[in-house]
């Protein structure tokens, strides 16, 4: 067993682990913060990209003894839990970017960094190249583009990073 | 996946130490390789060495006429490292070429190279350019380095911690993507260096990345795209599979080509 400290969502978190947990079960078994998917498995559709110490990372392909001593960012900590929804959040509700929804979490996520890196006046062509490493089954992708362009303009005026 | 011990050195001699006791022991830095091939079971090391705790492996700092990038340095660092764009910017478009964001987020150029995957780009890179790739024991120039498929010259208590690259004249990298996976069906590194000129394929060799010398002599006389223009290029020896068969590979080999010689002229 391995002993990680870290901190999730603001909040600091110690527990004791097998050293085979990956990220995403420590994140959804250990903390029951379920909001991060597991989609394929193989690092490749994004369902559990989450933020480690501010960037987007595939939790599915990242061992949670390597985040020890790190930051952790969910689809959970984007907001708090009585308050309205991030801009991001509100702008895939606003533009239907999404139908079932197991693709969300991740495309938020990856979204968010997306411009934390790239600002907020984000083109086509951007979102699009930017998106390659997130699978959507449902939506042909048209809406959530149009959710992330409308997004980042709003958290440019939002206090919410 | 299987049962591993973890362990964290904060010295690369201290990370060496435990390649030495523990016979079968990874290194992971990473991880993007390792993790997926450990959770299906391909790869069952019994020790993990982590090297994200060693300090200044991750540097990307010129050397006289050398850019020097660290081993745990990540894709996106060099992609987005305006050093490696001012000195190699092939380097930095080929990093920014290699998974998706998030993958570049943690993958390593070490990583990369120790595991020596056919379809990796930074072979290419470090053949065309002539880098040297060095260890905690010694120098490996490129061509010595690289051994075939997943093969290196690695020793098993052997670590990379440093790549150099001299500088080119000019440099150019072409990859023409497997759209699944992101890996290069075939890539093509070209460096127009002070003495000669190099092309180094990825993606399409079956015994992993290699050089055209066909190609280097006619871009030694002429460097210019018109002058691999009717240069054969046999399938001998190259890749087949459900992506695109060797004679594909073949012809995309000499199209990627004259692609980066004119992106290294500047007429993208």
């Amino acid at each position: 067993m391995a002993k990680i400290s870290l901190i999730v969502n603001g909040n600091p978190t110690t527990a004791n682990i097998d050293p085979r947990t990956l990220l995403v079960q420590f994140l959804r078994e250990n903390l029951r913060l379920t909001g991060t998917h597991v989609g394929c498995d193989t690092s490749q559709c994004g369902a559990c990209v989450v933020h480690l110490d501010g960037k987007a990372v595939k939790s599915c392909t990242t061992l949670a003894v390597m985040a020890d001593g790190h930051e952790v960012r969910t689809i959970e900590g984007l907001a708090a839990d009585d308050a309205p929804l991030h801009p991001m959040q509100e702008a895939f509700r606003e533009h239907h970017g999404l139908q079932c929804g197991f693709c969300t979490p991740g495309m938020i996520m990856t979204a968010v960094d997306m411009v934390h890196r790239k600002g907020h006046d984000l083109d086509d062509r951007t979102i699009r190249e930017e998106l390659e490493g997130n699978l959507c089954r449902c939506t042909g992708y048209q809406n959530i583009v149009e959710s992330i362009a409308a997004g980042a303009r709003a958290m440019a005026k939002s206090d919410l990073a | 996946m299987y049962e591993f011990k973890y362990h964290r050195p904060a010295t690369v001699r201290q990370a060496a130490n435990l390649l030495v006791k523990n016979e079968d022991a990874k290194l992971i830095a990473g991880g993007h390789t390792l993790v997926p091939v450990m959770k299906q079971r391909l790869a069952s090391p019994a020790h993990l060495v982590d090297l994200t705790h060693i300090e200044g492996l991750d540097g990307i700092e010129m050397k006289g006429r050398s850019l020097v990038i660290g081993a745990t340095a990540k894709h996106a660092d060099v992609a987005n490292s305006p050093l490696v764009g001012e000195a190699i910017p092939a380097l930095s478009e080929l990093a920014g070429l290699i998974g998706d964001p998030a993958v570049r987020h943690k993958g390593t150029i070490g990583g990369s190279l120790a595991n020596n995957d056919p379809t990796a780009d930074y072979p290419a890179a470090c053949l065309a350019l002539g880098a040297t790739i060095v260890t905690n024991k010694r120098r490996l120039k490129a061509e010595e380095f690289f051994q075939g498929l997943f093969t290196t010259a690695l020793k098993s208590d052997e670590i990379i911690t440093k790549v150099m690259f001299p500088l080119p004249k000019k440099a150019a990298y072409q990859k023409f993507r497997n759209q699944a996976s992101r890996y290069a069906l075939v890539g093509v590194f070209i460096a127009k260096r002070p003495s000669d000129v190099r092309v180094a394929v990825t993606g399409a060799g079956g015994d992993g990345v290699f050089r055209v010398t066909a190609f280097e002599d006619a871009l030694k006389k002429s460097f210019r795209s018109k002058a691999l223009e009717g240069l054969p290029v046999p399938s001998d020896g190259l890749n087949g599979d459900l992506h695109g068969s060797a004679e594909y590979r073949a012809h995309l080999i000499g199209v990627l080509a004259r692609r980066a010689v004119d992106a290294a002229n500047g007429k993208a």
